[in-house]
């Protein structure tokens, strides 16, 4: 480790001066990666912080920070901690109706957005956020005739000019900072209520940072891609803390489009992705090898298998046996190296994924093939930053041991509270919350329920609130079911009922990609999503999927009675449009169950169909009626299998 | 946005008095128009009106028996298609043209194909100049790519490609081209909603951004009444109405034209 600074734009002149050269980050632009050196983005920052500055912000206030991952985004996040202010990231894809309550309850003034599509957001909130001034963008695309706002490139000149006329300004500003200062605001989704400001310290962010960084011996020839939501704790803490404590180098996909593409040339060493990306990856290999010839795909399945027997006891250094590491050697050779590559992934020497809980099997896939991926733990709160799985101690249903100065202990109701630098300073204006969420010896209450195993690595089961019981006195853990079921390439969505009921049943949503290819290739006509998740030739697939879930379940202890009877398949697709998913497209349960109650009603009746009707939202705020009539099917059980535990 | 800001330009291209014939099937008669600088003019009508007819006789395909065009000053009987694509009108086709074997990016590189100095030859070793051009027109066609947000297909073959962005990259190859006079035949004819909206934006953009005149044929009328400067409508070969969006849409004869006549 290097010498510590006390706040991200010190740690930025610090790289500008003991690496000006090396690469601090690359866009592609116009099919080509443009690079920025360390001491290039520190002239652009000084330069925007004394733009800024020139334009009246000053210490305290908050920059509103909405887009895709662009250099210039993160450079202005820099810019304002520079000045003292506080950046605050906020979802690219929330529609404006929902930004106001965020630019209102932060005072936002000063808007710095990407492009044409947030400037009108911003333009149709100004009615209603009356501090809203200034706006600035970077993509000036359509954006010529608009009045009232700024270029990015013009705010420069003004910081340039304003530099010339104020020389020693900037470093002045930067000394004024101080560890204790809050870095960064972000706005937890929350799967119930109105969003919080998390206010996190610079101290906060850079304990979290150096300490992945020393668990991971992070160097600063690392480079990653920058693909997550700004928004998103976890991309604030990997693409900006991270990246400058380490002084790294982050990569920023040419649109969302081509993150697949970009990832492949890239090549990053080190990766980090919320389970659905791995999903996602996953469903899109499967996908194209039921196209692949005869001889592909009986290759495929072969050294699979292998992978599967042995594939994670090599990665983790045990010992294997002699045939099957020759038959893995030959595997890596045709199979594992190729499929790595495909992914992009073949640099990687360190992949996280977290965020939500992975499916065991979908988790274990990626380690058979060699990719060092594991878990993490942490929220909004914590800086991403509570729990880590060591190399070589990787377990598939845990996430790992307490992270280097974070104390972790489980509460008497079984919710895991966690204590260390790492902890939120507060809830922006919202003392009542922040005094709930942490106790009197300054433990945090994560809201998870979970325990310790016999090697200490710490066990998630689910949200304290949403783990339940059945009728009969099982315990329901609707997100293990959930995650089970979504390990299908062909169920993208899964919500579980059961709490207080004698049986579980669940909603599904299928993957439109994975089971329109299925349809696809046995010549099966559809006109859409609806129509396709109503044909019986799905429900037949479906039952496949929840029948295997329902096989697992029987041989798990405790929860063979959480198999699943009966289940539907929506009419829709669970969006985050629609409020039924969060930004980071989590289920809203709560919000789900009360929306299709009538279904509900349906699935524990016996009926065998249930006509609804739903309010649809596109992305532009239209909105439309569907209709459809749902069938509803049963699944077979299974008789338990384990021996019931202890 | 305001239409104000775009109509208004001169006139830059005229058409007097055209009529076009095949055999005794009469295309187009004795119809004029105009197109001014730097506006979206449409053309609208039902089937068998004579819109592409008409199109085709702007940019060279058809030559009209009477009438005269005037381009830019220039007055002529007839235009002829290299002559039109030189002088900077692009166009795209309502069935797709495209080369379905040849990656995105190479289709529209052909669109620089009249920006191209260099010898066959030259080309063929890529060698000095060629060299040279190759990389600046590759510098424009990236981005006219970025403009129609179609990076991610940039390698695949057009063939594999939905329909709606095969229209976006005939767009594309038309707008490598660099013109000063898009013509547009049906460019949002089979798409969704979601798809015709993004085509609009892009319409609207490259008449901003480029200040490209934009001559476009289309059924939706939405679509026409929202991003039209001008509309003239034809019907059975015929002129019947000229005008802004509003006086077109209160014109009697264009009602009945499309409407049919009450009974």
């Amino acid at each position: 480790m290097e010498e510590s600074q006390a706040t991200f734009p010190r740690y930025l002149l610090h790289h500008a001066k003991v690496r000006p050269t090396h690469p601090a980050a690359r866009e592609k632009d116009l099919g080509i990666w443009q690079t920025w050196s360390w001491a290039e983005v520190a002239a652009e920052v000084r330069a925007l912080a004394c733009g800024l500055a020139a334009q009246g912000f000053q210490r305290g206030m908050h920059l509103a920070i909405i887009g895709d991952n662009r250099p210039r985004l993160y450079w202005s996040m820099c810019a304002a901690q520079a000045l003292g202010g506080i950046p605050v990231p906020m979802y690219q894809d929330a529609q404006a109706a929902d930004l106001i309550f965020v630019l209102n309850d932060a005072e936002i003034a000063f808007a710095l957005v990407e492009d044409q599509e947030q400037v009108d957001k911003m333009q149709e909130t100004m009615p209603q956020v009356p501090s809203l001034a200034h706006v600035y963008y970077d993509d000036p695309r359509g954006l010529r005739n608009y009045p009232d706002v700024t270029s990015y490139e013009r705010l420069l000149e003004i910081g340039r000019e304003f530099d010339r006329g104020n020389p020693g300004f900037f470093e002045a500003e930067v000394d004024k900072g101080a560890a204790g200062d809050v870095a960064i605001m972000l706005y937890t989704s929350g799967t119930t209520g109105k969003p919080k400001g998390v206010c996190q310290t610079h101290g906060a962010l850079i304990a979290a940072a150096s300490g992945g960084i020393e668990f991971d011996r992070l160097t600063a020839d690392e480079s990653i891609l920058s693909y997550l939501p700004m928004a998103w704790v976890g991309d604030n803490l990997f693409s900006y803390a991270q990246a400058l404590v380490a002084g790294f180098t982050i990569n920023c996909p040419e649109s969302g489009d081509t993150v697949m593409t970009d990832l492949r040339e890239i090549g990053p060493t080190y990766y980090f992705a919320p389970p659905r990306v791995f999903e996602n990856l996953l469903t899109q290999v499967m996908i194209r090898m039921e196209d692949a010839s005869r001889i592909k795909r009986a290759l495929f399945r072969h050294f699979m298998a292998v992978a599967r027997r042995c594939g994670a006891e090599i990665l983790d250094g045990k010992p294997v046996g002699l045939g099957d590491r020759l038959q893995y050697r030959l595997g890596d050779w045709i199979i594992y190296g190729p499929l790595r590559n495909v992914l992009g992934l073949s640099r990687v020497r360190i992949a996280y994924t977290a965020g939500a809980a992975i499916g065991p099997d979908l988790f274990r896939f990626y380690r058979s093939i060699g990719i060092n991926l594991k878990q993490l733990y942490g929220s909004t709160e914590t800086c991403a930053y509570v729990c880590l799985q060591p190399d070589g101690g990787v377990k598939l249903d845990t996430v790992g041991q307490p992270a280097p100065n974070v104390e972790v202990k489980i509460g008497d109701n079984g919710e895991v509270l966690v204590r260390g630098p790492m902890l939120l300073k507060e809830y922006y204006k919202r003392p009542d919350a922040t005094a709930e969420s942490i106790d009197a010896d300054g433990f945090f209450r994560t809201g998870d329920a979970g325990f310790f195993d016999d090697s200490g690595q710490l066990k998630i089961i689910d949200r304290a609130k949403d783990v339940g019981k059945l009728a009969g006195g099982a315990m329901f853990a609707p997100n293990y079911i959930e995650n089970k079921l979504k390990f299908f390439p062909h169920v993208r969505e899964a919500v579980a009922f059961g709490h207080e009921r004698d049986m579980v049943c669940a909603f599904i949503n299928i993957d439109m990609g994975s089971v329109g290819n299925w349809a696809e290739r046995r010549g099966l006509a559809y006109s859409g999503y609806a129509d396709l998740a109503q044909k019986s030739e799905v429900f037949g697939l479906i039952r496949e999927c929840v029948e295997q879930v329902n096989a697992e379940l029987a041989t798990e202890a405790g929860l063979a009675d959480s198999q699943i009877k009966r289940f539907l398949i929506l009419h829709k697709e669970l969006d985050p449009d629609d409020d039924e998913l969060t930004r980071t497209r989590k289920v809203r349960r709560g919000f789900v169950a009360e929306k299709y109650v009538v279904l509900i009603d349906a699935l524990y009746g016996d009926r065998k169909e249930q006509h609804i009707e739903t309010l649809v939202r596109f992305e532009d705020g239209r909105t439309n009626m569907v209709a459809a009539d749902l069938q509803i099917h049963e699944a077979k059980h299974f008789p338990a299998t384990a021996r019931q535990a202890a | 946005m305001s239409t104000e800001q775009r109509s208004g330009g001169e006139i830059v291209l005229k058409l007097d008095n055209i009529s076009l014939a095949f055999g005794g099937v009469k295309a187009l008669t004795d119809v004029s128009m105009d197109v001014r600088e730097h506006e979206v003019r449409a053309i609208i009508g039902p089937n068998g009106a004579g819109k592409s007819s008409m199109l085709n006789v702007i940019n060279g395909v058809y030559h009209p028996q009477q009438g005269t065009i005037s381009f830019r000053g220039k007055v002529r009987r007839d235009m002829d298609t290299h002559d039109a694509a030189a002088q900077g009108i692009a166009r795209t086709f309502q069935n797709i043209a495209l080369f379905r074997g040849m990656s995105v990016l190479d289709n529209i590189m052909t669109g620089r194909n009249l920006k191209m100095r260099s010898s066959f030859i030259e080309q063929a070793i890529w060698f000095g100049r060629a060299r040279r051009e190759e990389l600046d027109n590759r510098r424009k066609v990236e981005e006219v790519i970025d403009f129609l947000e179609i990076q991610h297909v940039r390698k695949t073959p057009v063939g594999r490609l939905p329909y709606g962005l095969q229209k976006r990259v005939e767009l594309a190859r038309a707008l490598a081209a660099e013109p000063s006079m898009l013509l547009l035949d049906e460019p949002m004819a089979g798409m969704n909603v979601e798809e015709k909206q993004d085509m609009c934006r892009f319409i609207l953009d490259v008449n901003e951004q480029y200040g490209t005149t934009i001559v476009l044929i289309e059924h939706d009328m939405g679509v026409v009444m929202d991003i039209s400067d001008r509309v003239v409508v034809l019907d059975y070969g015929k002129k019947i109405g000229d005008g802004s969006p509003d006086d077109v849409r209160g014109n009697q004869a264009v009602i009945d034209a499309y409407l049919g006549v009450a009974h």
